[in-house]
């Protein structure tokens, strides 16, 4: 077996303009079949334009991408045959039941008539919407409105499957469920790119995670890497009085001698500590100093930090909250 | 914890993902032999047939529009123009069974700029289909609403006293040349769907071109009464043709001239906005 051939999608220098906005300005990538890939980036970073290049939707402007060994230029018809596509922009008809749905897409598969009643009620049983299968889509809840989509998307399950935000706005227990489709996905066997705004979801499922922002591949790497960036874990203090972030920060860096990330927020400090009780000793300090304290916590770094550290630059999110905070 | 989750699954009707059903149900989805062009536009055409089921507002366009019209020009001009309306009523149904059919066109273009708006179309693109049958079974389901009106406008007529000399068959056919024709303009708006995206703006731009192009033709008057540069405008415009072509049928005649243009022009419709709606759908 070539080396090409254990790549389910490469992109080499992948360009989409539209007019003098380069939505995609040179995406290179390499997924190797049977894993997860997280593309991870703030909203409007070129990560749906990115996939629907290579889903055969958008004709790029320039490079070249692989899908399953084919070319999305000029062997879109067999690219469409090895992937399925669900997200934001490929939808369900809302008019329609969850049923007709199926039957409708499993009908152009060439399900024969009852093949595709029987695939259908099979989908729809195992994604937990049995019981709305003849209630028409506009009247699921979101979490259910995501799971046709996702079930929709599946009714042929080919090699590759491009996922685009699959939980951007869903509660905690669906997005749950969604990451236990994914996980069962990759276990049958299949490459599943994926794009999403939040890094622990890239955390959680993805084996290697590409970061862009405004077109371009920021960093890309398996998601420990992507941390240890930034640090391991990071300490997050609230400050009562922002006059006192300096001397706040200079306290954590002399006395426990930790790094402090720059952070867009005035009245916040993070500080990569992996370790609780020096990050206990960093709360007592800071007590000590009479620096007063809204809240604090310890987790990974978010989206804005990992963000922070590659590029030094804020996410456009970040930058909205900052000023709203001022 | 578990209260509130069994609380939230009975009021949404949301149930747990098995995963071991998930397992057999993505394992079970192996790619049947591929359809070919007609089994993909019929499932699409059976999609558009469906829409009608579960939306049935969408048909209220296509009956109402046509009673009205019939009812309102009828008794309108009725009296003015042929000295009675049941009398009119023998010349303008068969303007008026164009009229409403061609307009109702126009939904050809709605239903696409709403499916794009909503997503439905990026959907179609990305599977291995052929790739025009989603617009070709689009329009297979409108045929069936052509139809329909024209039903519409036949009982109206019929019950305010239409007596075609040319009887049911003669009818008929005018009727199959209406859909024919309406078929081809369809593919106008099908062009006009792909390229502005919004269905208002296919609403808008629907109202310019159909009002003018409907009534400036022999639809409701004898054009010999108008001024000569509308009558030249008129001679050209297809609609006439077809208004003749269809008079003539309910009249029992051939009007070998007239169906001969409509055919023409038809499948010139067809040969320029077919390939032209194809090149805009695969470019987006």
């Amino acid at each position: 077996m070539s080396h090409q051939s254990e790549l389910a999608i490469e992109a080499d220098g992948l360009v989409k303009t539209f007019g003098d906005n380069r939505a995609v300005d040179g995406v290179s990538l390499a997924i190797p079949r049977g894993t997860v890939y997280g593309v991870l980036g703030p909203n409007g970073a070129g990560k749906t334009t990115t996939i629907r290049m290579l889903a055969t939707l958008l004709r790029p402007n320039g490079g070249f991408a692989k899908v399953g060994g084919f070319d999305v230029a000029t062997e879109a018809d067999k690219v469409r045959s090895v992937m399925t596509l669900a997200g934001q922009f490929a939808s369900v008809d809302e008019d329609l039941t969850g049923t007709e749905n199926l039957v409708l897409l499993a009908r152009l598969y060439g399900f024969s008539r009852k093949g595709s009643k029987d695939r259908s009620a099979q989908l729809l049983e195992a994604f937990g919407l049995t019981a709305a299968a003849d209630r028409q889509v506009k009247n699921y809840s979101g979490g259910m409105r995501r799971r046709i989509d996702i079930a929709a998307s599946l009714v042929v399950v080919p090699e590759i499957v491009f996922l685009d935000e699959p939980t951007t706005g869903l509660d905690p227990r669906s997005r749950n469920q969604v990451w236990d489709i994914v996980r069962a996905l990759v276990s049958d066997g299949a490459t599943v790119l994926l794009t999403t705004q939040y890094l622990e979801e890239a955390d959680q499922l993805a084996r290697r995670i590409a970061v862009i922002d405004t077109g371009k591949v920021l960093a890309e790497g398996t998601p420990g890497e992507l941390k240890a960036s930034v640090g391991t874990g990071v300490l997050h203090i609230r400050l009562a009085q922002q006059e006192q972030r300096v001397t706040a920060e200079h306290l954590l860096t002399s006395r426990l001698g930790v790094v402090v990330e720059p952070s867009s927020d005035p009245f916040q400090v993070a500080a990569r500590i992996s370790d609780p009780l020096l990050a206990n000793r960093g709360i007592s300090e800071l007590h000590e100093a009479n620096i007063e304290l809204v809240s604090f916590s310890m987790g990974q770094p978010t989206l804005d930090e990992v963000f922070l550290a590659l590029t030094g630059k804020d996410t456009e999110h970040s930058t909205a909250q900052s000023e709203a905070s001022s | 914890m578990t209260t509130t989750q069994a609380a939230a699954t009975a009021e949404d009707g949301i149930e747990e993902i098995s995963h071991d059903r998930l397992l057999a149900a993505l394992s079970a989805g192996a790619a049947p032999k591929r359809p070919g062009a007609i089994a993909n536009s019929f499932t699409y055409g059976w999609r558009s047939l469906l829409k009608i089921k579960h939306v049935p507002e969408q048909l209220f366009d296509v009956t109402a529009f046509p009673i009205l019209f019939t009812l309102l020009f009828t008794f309108l001009f009725g009296g003015a123009l042929a000295g009675s309306p049941t009398e009119y009523l023998q010349f303008l149904l068969p303007g008026i069974l164009v009229q409403t059919t061609v307009f109702i066109t126009m939904y050809t273009g709605l239903t696409l700029a709403t499916d794009i708006d909503k997503g439905m179309f990026d959907r179609f693109r990305s599977l291995p289909i052929w790739q025009p049958s989603p617009l070709v079974g689009a329009m297979l389901g409108d045929v069936v609403r052509f139809a329909l009106a024209c039903a519409m406008v036949l009982i109206v007529g019929v019950i305010l006293g239409f007596r075609p000399p040319g009887a049911v068959q003669g009818v008929l056919a005018g009727v199959v040349l209406i859909l024919i024709f309406c078929f081809a303009v369809a593919w106008i708006w099908i062009l006009i769907g792909l390229t502005v995206r919004s269905p208002n703006s296919v609403m808008a731009l629907s109202m310019i071109v159909l009002f003018p192009l409907t009534f400036a033709s022999n639809t409701f008057v004898d054009p010999a009464t108008m001024p000569s540069w509308l009558q030249a405008f008129v001679n050209i415009n297809p609609i006439t043709y077809l208004v003749s072509a269809v008079r003539a049928f309910c009249n029992g005649e051939f009007a070998t001239y007239d169906v001969t243009v409509v055919l023409i022009i038809s499948v010139a419709l067809v040969a320029i906005f077919g390939p032209l709606s194809m090149i805009r759908y695969r470019r987006r």
